[in-house]
């Protein structure tokens, strides 16, 4: 059972993934880092199905097919943002500012 | 019968509502309208005459009640809308219809040609209701909305001809100056609650004796604050300044209100807390001081004054500061007593006034002059004109001049008589009896200057006006002829037994004055002290009559429009010792400063509107404002943020 080392390296991947979309500016990195931080939940996830059984599995199948709908979407936004402003830097995109 | 008394209450109210209706409806109506008027307040005449019949012949042992309707049915205070017959209310509320009727019946002459008429009849007869409710009511509360309600006619009326703003100003300081008397009563009146549990007379005066010690603070507060009510209600230093300027009422008013019923609801109350005023001799005295100073100070601005109602005014308030020296001293029934007797001659005094006002008027407006019909210098003379008029002034001028044996002798002869026998053992009293005196020689003074004024010496009318002059027709001068005969003959009614009469008020209100004569007895002058003081009334009543005579006869009087203006003291007298000027410059312009200043431009526009109103609009403008600043639009703070809440609340979960 590596369940320690698995959940340390889920821990490990999750906390990457968080400090890429703090510090990242890049639209399109901030998504992989996303991708990332799901992927790392995965697979803490499929690591503790082992002891608590099938659902945790079941879970990951929702997470993946979510992440997809999500990328999908995502990306259509950042095409979307880069016709208008020719730039996928998050610094530029502040429309929503109060 | 006496169950009956609510009708004397139900007859006027009918006719006000009567009345009020036919001023909106049709003001035209008037002979209606005078039906409805002059019938409620003697139809409410004849059943006080059955009341006070019944209560004659068959005297009960205890005040009757007459319970109408539970009112305030609060926890411990389970008060009822009740009337007290007993024989204090008896006599007031013969007085009040009697010479009610009277001046209703007056006012038809005198008000005829006014387009206010129904309306003047309505709040005629709607201060009736009130008036009799404050000397029916059986309790403070009941009390007090007859003293309220009297109080808001009396503006009404006041302001009757309210187009003119002096007399709409005249009827709003009247109502505020009564404000502040009024305040006073409602301390009372929370006062005694709080010290006797109730707030009946009937409990009062069986419970007051064993509460409160005699001259203790609590029973001397509350009859300090019961004074102040009257100061502003009968018009007492200080705060009588409303009076004189009550005047710009109809006469037919000043004469009910103004000078025979409402202005003596505070000698009323005096006499019908009298317990409590026993238990407190230091009240008493304050009573009778203000009651002695209001007397002397009023009847030295009457010597001067033109105006021959403001003379009546003065002369009023002077009078008023008697009756309070009486219920001052102790002599309960002899304040009471020269309240009737006083009630009778002003009366006819102010409706006399009211008949030459009347001539006056007619002949300068016959003839499209603006002269003063009011100022006795464009007067003088009139008794060629007026006979029945000038003789039936003449008679109330005796009685108020205190020459027997007409009505206001016996009265002032015994409030003075009580003054100085109190002053046996407290001397103080001796100096309200000298004031009293002094009084009583420049009131009959300026009566006998009112009178050779008006009356006598040459016609100042002039020529064009004077073959105008007439008396008035016969619904006038009636109430006077009765009148007449009462401020004669009204003296009777408790002739002392130092001319063999068997002071007849006197021994009728005894139940009522009984309870405070425990505390507060008084032993009136026998023999030849009696004797002294009343040759000494006397004497200077006729004194200050021929004074008063010679003085205004010596002089030829200039017509108002000529009259050189006054100096000196009589200036001073003539502008009233300055004394609205005083108040203006120490209580009303330093209030309208405040007003101005203070309350409108730093609290209402700076507190309320800019802190409250506004500065809520602002403190929330600047919180979103405060938010707002987080919507950076940067996703990078939105997700630092949201990482951080994540955080917070997974930290919260766990630990």
């Amino acid at each position: 059972m590596l369940l320690g080392p698995a959940l340390a390296l889920s821990a490990i991947l999750f906390s990457l993934g968080v400090a890429g979309v703090l510090l990242r500016r890049n639209a399109i990195v901030l998504f992989m880092c996303i991708e990332l931080m799901l992927n790392a939940v995965n697979l803490s996830f499929v690591a503790l199905a082992q002891l608590h059984g099938a659902s945790g599995y079941v879970m990951v199948f929702f997470v993946m097919t979510v992440a997809a709908a999500e990328a999908a979407v995502g990306l259509a936004i950042i095409i979307g943002i880069f016709r208008h402003k020719q730039s996928v830097d998050l610094g530029n995109i502040n429309l929503l500012r109060g | 019968m006496t169950s009956l008394v609510w009708l004397t209450v139900a007859l006027p109210l009918a006719g006000f509502l009567l009345n009020g209706a036919l001023a909106i409806r049709r003001p035209g109506a008037k002979d209606l309208v005078s039906g409805i008027g002059v019938g409620a307040l003697v139809g409410a005449f004849g059943v006080a005459l059955t009341v006070f019949l019944d209560l004659w012949l068959r005297p009960p042992h205890a005040p009757v009640i007459v319970s109408l309707w539970r009112w305030l049915p609060v926890g411990s205070l389970q008060l009822d809308f009740a009337f007290q017959v007993d024989q204090l209310s008896a006599v007031m509320l013969l007085v009040i219809t009697g010479v009610g009727s009277l001046i209703h019946l007056f006012s038809v002459g005198y008000m005829k040609a006014d387009p206010g008429y129904a309306r003047y009849f309505a709040y005629l007869n709607l201060f009736v209701v009130f008036m009799l409710v404050l000397v029916l009511g059986s309790s403070f509360p009941v009390m007090f909305i007859g003293w309220e309600g009297v109080g808001l006619c009396s503006y009404l009326l006041i302001g009757f001809w309210f187009s003119d703003k002096v007399n709409a100003d005249a009827g709003k300081k009247a109502f505020i100056v009564n404000r502040i008397g009024d305040f006073g009563f409602m301390v009372a009146m929370f006062l005694i609650w709080h010290h006797l549990g109730s707030v009946n007379f009937t409990d009062m005066v069986e419970r007051a004796p064993a509460v409160f010690a005699s001259g203790s603070a609590a029973v001397t507060a509350i009859t300090l604050f019961l004074f102040l009510g009257c100061t502003g209600k009968s018009a007492q230093i200080p705060l009588y300044t409303w009076l004189p300027d009550a005047m710009a009422g109809p006469t037919p008013v000043s004469a009910l209100i103004h000078a025979a019923t409402m202005v003596t609801a505070g000698v009323y109350l005096v006499a019908r807390t009298n317990v409590l005023f026993a238990l407190a001799p230091l009240s008493s005295t304050v009573v009778a001081g203000v009651g002695a100073l209001t007397a002397l100070f009023a009847a030295t601005i009457a010597l001067r004054q033109y105006d021959i109602k403001k003379v009546l005014a003065y002369s009023t308030v002077s009078q008023l500061g008697y009756m309070f020296i009486g219920v001052g001293t102790g002599a309960y029934a002899s304040g009471v007593f020269h309240l009737v007797t006083h009630a009778f001659f002003k009366a006819l005094l102010f409706l006399g006034a009211g008949s030459v006002i009347h001539a006056m008027h007619q002949a300068y407006h016959a003839t499209h002059s603006h002269a003063d019909a009011q100022d006795m210098r464009n007067m003088g003379g009139l008794k060629q004109y007026m006979p029945a008029t000038f003789w039936l002034m003449l008679i109330a001028t005796l009685a108020i001049a205190g020459v027997p044996p007409f009505a206001g002798f016996f009265s002032k002869d015994e409030i003075l008589a009580a003054a100085f026998a109190r002053g046996g053992d407290r001397p103080v009293y001796y100096l309200f009896y000298a004031m009293g005196v002094v009084t009583a020689l420049l009131t009959a003074f300026y009566m006998a200057r009112l009178i050779t004024m008006t009356f006598l010496g040459e016609n100042r009318t002039g020529d064009r006006e004077r073959s105008h002059l007439q008396d008035a027709p016969m619904v006038m001068t009636g109430p006077l002829l009765v009148l007449g005969a009462l401020s004669a003959f009204g003296g009777f009614i408790n002739l002392p037994p130092f001319f063999g009469g068997g002071a007849l008020l006197e021994h009728w209100l005894e139940p009522v004055t009984a309870p405070a004569h425990q505390f507060f007895g008084l032993e009136m002058p026998h023999g030849q002290t009696e004797f002294f003081l009343v040759g000494g009334a006397v004497a200077i009543g006729v004194l200050g009559l021929l004074a008063g005579y010679k003085a205004t006869l010596r002089r030829r009087t200039p017509t108002a429009a000529d009259a050189p203006a006054d100096t000196g003291l009589a200036r001073v007298l003539n502008r009233k010792y300055y004394v609205d000027e005083i108040y203006d410059a120490i209580l009303v312009r330093p209030l309208v400063w405040l007003s101005r200043i203070v309350l409108w431009k730093a609290v209402d526009q700076g507190v309320v509107d800019g802190a409250a109103v506004n500065g809520t609009a602002k403190l929330s403008q600047g919180l979103g404002w405060l938010g707002s600043r987080l919507q950076t639009g940067q996703v990078g703070v939105y997700v630092v943020l949201f990482l951080v809440g994540a955080l917070w609340i997974l930290h919260a979960m766990v630990g």
